[in-house]
């Protein structure tokens, strides 16, 4: 058991975490963030990412221990002031129907539009390579992300 | 899913502190860079360290540093790093185009080059561009250092030269002196995030010397000898190319698996060459190439 510090969605948070635990198992089982699903669990299906100093991640893939001193934002996070524009784009677009990846999906979407507002087609399809989705497909997901980065316009 | 398996972490701050606890525990050690083959290896039970060393913390062997000669990765240059740098887009378009090929962006952002040598899956993407860069992998254990070539650093799938009381602080790659150009091809199953069927990582300098190297087509990655042999100091035309292809065969031993067939491995390494040289030569010749094109959509 060991003590880490991390700031989780601009909130300090102190918290014991054992060596072994996976970020993804602390997000869910110690802090109680559920967006953040376990999927693959290896890092292929992007269920599980989260925004590690604004970069998406796979947290199935990253220690807890290893986060100390980091700033962590998960869709929670991002949600904090209500729905922002992407959100609102995939309800209009009906971008999911289990909603199982939707946070995924949602994170690599935001580090992507951070860094490049208005993005092709291509460029939303390469950020979203990693996310993958079993039951909408990925039409409605990508129509969502381009009218997103139209309304920001 | 919990990780079973317990450890003690270390997080030193220095490269010193590292080789301590690397040399108090030897093999039962796990030096963690990204951890994205790490954690999983951990968790499937493949590897069972006691104790896991977290070098993220390490200043020294954080470093990217584009020198005239050269390039530095320090061990902890991610995947990301080298695709968000304008200059190695530029001027190592091979190591671009083959980092950019790894996984996705959330795996990009965390895996390391280093990580990705010491883990020498053979479908490993980095591998073709390092093994043209002609590679050197730094090592370092308590009181000594020592590099290898990476022509010689693959030994077997999973196993490289390292020793379990070293770190590889770092891979240096030296520029052809002459005006070079390099393009990186890889056919996964889709376009995506996938392991190479077959990667091939070629470079071409202004006195046609050529550098080709696989990787996923053999139990390492590995410059094709005898082919750059035949090639060196030639300008390309099709009768040419043609020798090459029926040269394949003896440079490659792909195996049958679930991604493909030994057959299919072998002919589109021959497609690769086929569009890999011209294209090649092209960029040398300043035409803009998009090398995600070459195999199809």
């Amino acid at each position: 058991m060991a003590k880490i510090r991390i700031t989780l969605n601009k909130e300090k948070r102190r918290l014991d975490v054992e060596t072994n635990e996976t970020l993804l198992e602390v997000l869910r089982d110690k802090l109680g963030m559920k967006s953040p699903k376990c999927g693959c669990d290896r890092g292929d299906c992007g269920s599980c990412a989260v925004l590690l100093s604004g970069k998406s991640v796979r947290s199935c893939l990253i220690l807890a221990i290893e986060c100390d001193g980091v700033e962590i934002t998960t869709l929670e996070g991002i949600s904090q002031d209500g729905m922002n524009k992407l959100q609102e784009a995939f309800i209009e677009f009906s971008s999911f129907q289990c909603g199982y990846c939707a946070p995924g999906v949602i994170i690599s979407a935001t580090e992507l539009l951070k860094a490049n507002p208005h993005p092709s087609l291509d460029e939303i399809k390469e950020a979203l390579s990693g996310n993958l989705c079993r039951c909408t497909g990925y039409t409605p997901i990508f129509d969502a992300i381009l009218a997103a980065t139209k309304k920001e316009k | 899913m919990a990780i079973a398996h317990e450890y003690e972490y270390f997080a030193p701050a220095s490269l010193f502190e590292a080789t301590q606890i690397l040399s108090q525990f030897g093999k039962k050690a796990a030096p963690l860079a990204g951890g994205t083959d790490l954690i999983v290896f951990i968790k499937e039970g493949m590897i069972t360290p006691a104790a896991v060393i977290d070098l993220k913390r390490v200043k020294d062997l954080k470093a990217l540093e584009i020198k005239a000669e050269g390039l530095f990765l320090g061990a902890n240059t991610t995947f990301s790093d080298l695709v968000n740098s304008q200059i190695i887009k530029r001027e190592y378009r091979l190591l671009w185009e083959s980092a950019h090929s790894v996984a996705s962006v959330g795996i990009r952002n965390r895996a390391t080059v280093v990580g990705n040598i010491c883990s020498a899956i053979p479908s490993m993407d980095a591998a073709p561009a390092l093994l043209c860069y002609d590679a050197v992998v730094h090592l370092i254990s308590l009181g000594s250092e020592r590099e290898v070539p990476i022509q010689q650093w693959f030994v077997a799938p999973r196993k490289t030269l390292r020793k379990p009381d070293e770190i590889v602080a770092g891979i240096s790659l030296k520029k052809p002196a002459d005006k070079h150009a390099g393009i990186y091809l890889k056919l996964g199953r889709y376009k995506g995030e996938d392991l190479a069927q077959a990667g091939l990582g070629i470079l071409v300098t202004e006195k046609w010397e050529y550098r080709l190297a696989f990787c996923a087509v053999a139990p390492i990655p590995a410059r094709a000898s005898s082919i750059e042999g035949l090639l060196f100091g030639k300008k390309l035309n099709p009768e040419l190319i043609l020798q090459v292809q029926n040269l394949i065969p003896t440079e490659i031993a792909p195996i049958n698996d679930i991604r493909s067939s030994a057959r299919y491995r072998t002919h589109i390494c021959k497609v690769m060459m086929q569009r890999g040289l011209p294209a090649a030569v092209d960029r040398l010749n300043g035409v803009e190439i998009d090398n995600t094109g070459i195999l199809g959509g």
